[in-house]
C-alpha cells in the first residue's frame, strides 16, 4: 500500500500532532515558536494565578509592539497604562527568563516583522501568537496562526496547542502582476470575491507563478491578510527565495545546522497528486491596483470603480450593510473611487513596513510633496535603520510625512497614534473596521504605492501614472 | 469552569453582519485587568455615543434587553482580531450564547474556553429567529446534547452545528491545561525525540 498523497499543510501538521490517544478530540500541536507581547498580559496573568510556569523559554519570545510609543523614546512613557504595559511584559520576561526585545532593544519592531527578520521564523514550524496576523509566518511554509488569551496560556504552560485540522483551500495565482501591483492587491482581491469569511474554516496555500514572483517580503503580505478572509492560516511553500532571505540570519540554523535545516525542508513540498479540498483560480495580470470603500476588507475595488450602490445590492440584508457602511464612511454612492479627498495617510503595520514597502512608497514620493499630513511607522527598528541608510527617511521627511519609530502604531490605535473622528485614512494596514483607527476613524486600505499616491494628490488615486519612469524595488 | 447541557434564557436579536471583535471590544479598554469586569466596554462604540450616553435605540440598550442570555445575530460574527477580551464583555454583560450562521474561527475557539457557545446556524434560521426577536426579546431554549435551539414555549427548533471536541468542552466545562497535563509523559518523549531528530528546531542565541 502507498500512502496517500499529502499537501504541505498536511505534512506540517501531521509533523507537530502529538501522538496521544484523543477520543475523537481536537489535535495536540506542538509549537516550535511561541510570540508574546504586551496585549499577553491576560494569559500571564492565567498562569500566575495556577502557579505555574513556562514550559519552554528557549521557544517562547517577547516583543514590545502593540502599546509603544513611536516617539520621544528615551523619554518615561507619559500614559501610565501604556508604561504599566510595557513594564508587564519586561517583568514577565525576566520572571520567566525569556528572550525580549523590548523597547529599547534595536531590534524591537512589530511582532510578525521581528520573528522572520531575526531568523526565528522558518519553513516546517508551528508559530503561534496572541495576534491574529500570526498568519504571516506561514510565508516560510509554517503553520501560523493567532490564538487567544486561554490558549496562550496553554502554550506558555504546555509548549502546545489544541486544535481542530481545518480543510485546505489552494488559491492559485497565474500570471504576472501588472506594474503597481503587489501582494496587498492579490489579497484584497480574492478576499472581495470570496468574502471576509470565504476561507473560515480553511487553511489556505498559496501557489502559481504570480506568488512564486514575490519576495518574501509580498509573500508576508499575501499570508499576513489571509486572516482577512476569515482564513484559520495561510501558507506558501518553501523555495530558493525563502532560504537566501533566511540564511545568516541572527537565529537561523547555522553550518551542519543549516544543511540539516535545509534538507528537513526539502522534503516537505506537497505531493504532486495532493489536491486541496478547494481551489480558487485568480488571473494575476488582471488584478488593478485595490482600495476599499466600507467597513470590512471584503469592501474593496479597483481604484478605477466606483462607490457601490445599496440599490443595485443583490439582496436587503447586503443593500442595508453596503448603506449603513457608506453612512459610517460619509460616501455617497456611484461616486468614482479616484479622487475621493483623504485627510491623512498612514504608512506602516505587520501588513505593509517592511524594506520593500517602504522603499516602493519612496518611489512615488522621491521629489513630491504630500498634500496631507501622515505618519511613516517602520516594521521594525531595523527596517527604520536600513531605510535610514538608503535614505528613504529623507524622501519621506522632504515629502511632510512624520518619520516615527516602530510599532503598531495607527494600525490599531492602542499607543494614542489615532485618526481624528470623521477623518479619512489612506492606510497600509489590514482592518478598515469601524473606529479600528480610533473612534469614528474612516479607514481605506491600499497598498504602499497607493497610499503614497494618496499623499500626493490628497485623494484616492490610481498610483500607475505616478510611477512611471521610476525605478520600482 | 462549570460544564452546561441546558439553558434557558432572555434572546435579544442584533442584526447586523459582520461584528468584528473591534465592535465587540475597542482596542483602547483591553489593558484593564479581566476582574474589572468587561460587561460595559461591550459593543462600546456602537451602545454608547461620543460623551458616553447610550443610544436608546440600540438592541442592547432596550429596557425589554435586560438581562438577555442568548444574541441572535448575522453572519461572520467575531471575526477580526484575536483578542479574548470580546468574548469576555459577552460573557460579563451576562451572554451564554451567540447565534449566528457564521463565526470567526478564532472567536469560537475563545468562546468555548470561556464557556460561551457559538452556535452556527443556517442564513434561514437566523432569519426566522432575528424576525421574531426583532418584534421583542423572547425566551429561548438551548439543548447542547440535542444541538439545537428554540423559542421557548414550543417555537420551532433549529438544528445548530458545532465541532465536536467545543461541544464535549462545553458540556463537560473542560480546562484544557489540565487535560493536557495528563499527557505529560507523552508529551516528555516527543520532547526528547525533537530533540534528538532536529535540535536546530532551537535556536541558538541570536548569534547566527
Amino acid at each position: 500500500m502507498t500512502a496517500a498523497p499529502r499537501t504541505l499543510f498536511d505534512k506540517l501538521w501531521d509533523a507537530h500532532r502529538v501522538p496521544i490517544e484523543t477520543a475523537g478530540r481536537s489535535d495536540l500541536l506542538w509549537v516550535d515558536r511561541h510570540f508574546v507581547h504586551e496585549g499577553s498580559h491576560h494569559a500571564f496573568a492565567k498562569l500566575a494565578e495556577r502557579g505555574l510556569g513556562v514550559a519552554e523559554p528557549d521557544l517562547t519570545f517577547g516583543v514590545a509592539d502593540h502599546y509603544v510609543p513611536t516617539r520621544d523614546r528615551d523619554a518615561p512613557i507619559a500614559d501610565p497604562d501604556i508604561a504599566r504595559m510595557v513594564e508587564t511584559l519586561e517583568q514577565n520576561a525576566a520572571t520567566h527568563g525569556f528572550q525580549l526585545f523590548g523597547l529599547h532593544d534595536r531590534r524591537q519592531g512589530i511582532v510578525h516583522v521581528v520573528g522572520p527578520e531575526e531568523g526565528l521564523t522558518l519553513p516546517g514550524l508551528v508559530v503561534v501568537c496572541g495576534d491574529s496576523h500570526t498568519s504571516t509566518h506561514g510565508a516560510f511554509g509554517s503553520l501560523g496562526f493567532g490564538i487567544g488569551a486561554t490558549e496562550v496560556a496553554h502554550v506558555l504552560a504546555t509548549q502546545t496547542v489544541w486544535q481542530s485540522r481545518p480543510a485546505t483551500m489552494r488559491i492559485r495565482v497565474e500570471g504576472r502582476l501588472g506594474p503597481g501591483v503587489g501582494a496587498k492587491d492579490v489579497a484584497l482581491a480574492w478576499i472581495a470575491r470570496l468574502g471576509a469569511d470565504g476561507a473560515r474554516g480553511h487553511a489556505v496555500e498559496y501557489a502559481g507563478a504570480a506568488v512564486r514572483g514575490l519576495s518574501m517580503e509580498g509573500r508576508m503580505t499575501l499570508c499576513n491578510l489571509s486572516i482577512e478572509g476569515g482564513a484559520r492560516m495561510g501558507l506558501v511553500a518553501p523555495d530558493a527565495v525563502t532560504l537566501d532571505y533566511l540564511k545568516g540570519r541572527p537565529f537561523a540554523p547555522a553550518g551542519a545546522d543549516w544543511d540539516r535545516a535545509c534538507a528537513y525542508w526539502t522534503g516537505l513540498a506537497g505531493d504532486a497528486a495532493a489536491e486541496p479540498d478547494r481551489e480558487v483560480v485568480l488571473d494575476g495580470s488582471e488584478v488593478a491596483p485595490i482600495v476599499t470603500w466600507g467597513t470590512s476588507p471584503e469592501d474593496a475595488l479597483p481604484i478605477t470603480g466606483t462607490v457601490p450602490d445599496p440599490a443595485r445590492a443583490p439582496d436587503p440584508t447586503r443593500a442595508r450593510k453596503i448603506a449603513a457602511a457608506l453612512d459610517y464612511m460619509g460616501l455617497a454612492p456611484g461616486r468614482p473611487l479616484d479622487g475621493i479627498p483623504v485627510d491623512r495617510i498612514f504608512i506602516g503595520s505587520c501588513t505593509n513596513a517592511r524594506i520593500e514597502d517602504l522603499r516602493r512608497a519612496a518611489a512615488v514620493l522621491e521629489g513630491r510633496r504630500a498634500k496631507v499630513p501622515g505618519l511613516v511607522s517602520a516594521g521594525s527598528s531595523l527596517v527604520k535603520a536600513q531605510a535610514e541608510e538608503e535614505g528613504l527617511d529623507a524622501i519621506f521627511r522632504a515629502a511632510g510625512l512624520e518619520w516615527v519609530d516602530s510599532g503598531c502604531s495607527m494600525c490599531v490605535g492602542m499607543n494614542g497614534d489615532r485618526v481624528a473622528p470623521g477623518e479619512r485614512c489612506a492606510s497600509t494596514t489590514n482592518r478598515n473596521f469601524r473606529g479600528r483607527q480610533g473612534p469614528g476613524a474612516r479607514t481605506h486600505l491600499m497598498s504602499p504605492v497607493m497610499a503614497a499616491a494618496a499623499a500626493v494628490t490628497g485623494t484616492l488615486t490610481d498610483a500607475r501614472p505616478l510611477l512611471a519612469g521610476r525605478e520600482v524595488a | 469552569m462549570t460544564g452546561w447541557t441546558h439553558h434557558r434564557g432572555k434572546a435579544v436579536a442584533l442584526p447586523v453582519e459582520g461584528i468584528d471583535t473591534d465592535q465587540l471590544i475597542p482596542a483602547r479598554f483591553m489593558s484593564r485587568p479581566r476582574a474589572a469586569g468587561y460587561g460595559d466596554f461591550l459593543l462600546h462604540d456602537l451602545r454608547f455615543d461620543a460623551d458616553g450616553t447610550p443610544d436608546p435605540d440600540f438592541p442592547l440598550n432596550r429596557p425589554e434587553a435586560a438581562g438577555a442570555s442568548i444574541l441572535v445575530t448575522r453572519r461572520n460574527f467575531g471575526g477580526g482580531s484575536s483578542r479574548e477580551a470580546a468574548v469576555y464583555a459577552l460573557a460579563d454583560f451576562g451572554f451564554r450564547a451567540v447565534i449566528a450562521p457564521s463565526f470567526g474561527d478564532i472567536f469560537a475557539a475563545n468562546a468555548v474556553n470561556n464557556g460561551l457557545l457559538p452556535a452556527r446556524v443556517t442564513p434561514a434560521a437566523a432569519e426566522t429567529l432575528l424576525e421574531i426577536l426583532e418584534r421583542a426579546p423572547a425566551r429561548m431554549e438551548i439543548d447542547l446534547e440535542a444541538c439545537s435551539v428554540a423559542v421557548a414555549g414550543g417555537g420551532e427548533e433549529h438544528a445548530f452545528t458545532l465541532d465536536d471536541a467545543m461541544r464535549e468542552k462545553l458540556v463537560n466545562g473542560w480546562d484544557d491545561i489540565d487535560l493536557t497535563r495528563r499527557h505529560a509523559p507523552a508529551l516528555d518523549a516527543w520532547r526528547r525525540g525533537l530533540k534528538t531528530d532536529r535540535a536546530w528546531l532551537w535556536p541558538g542565541g541570536g548569534t547566527g
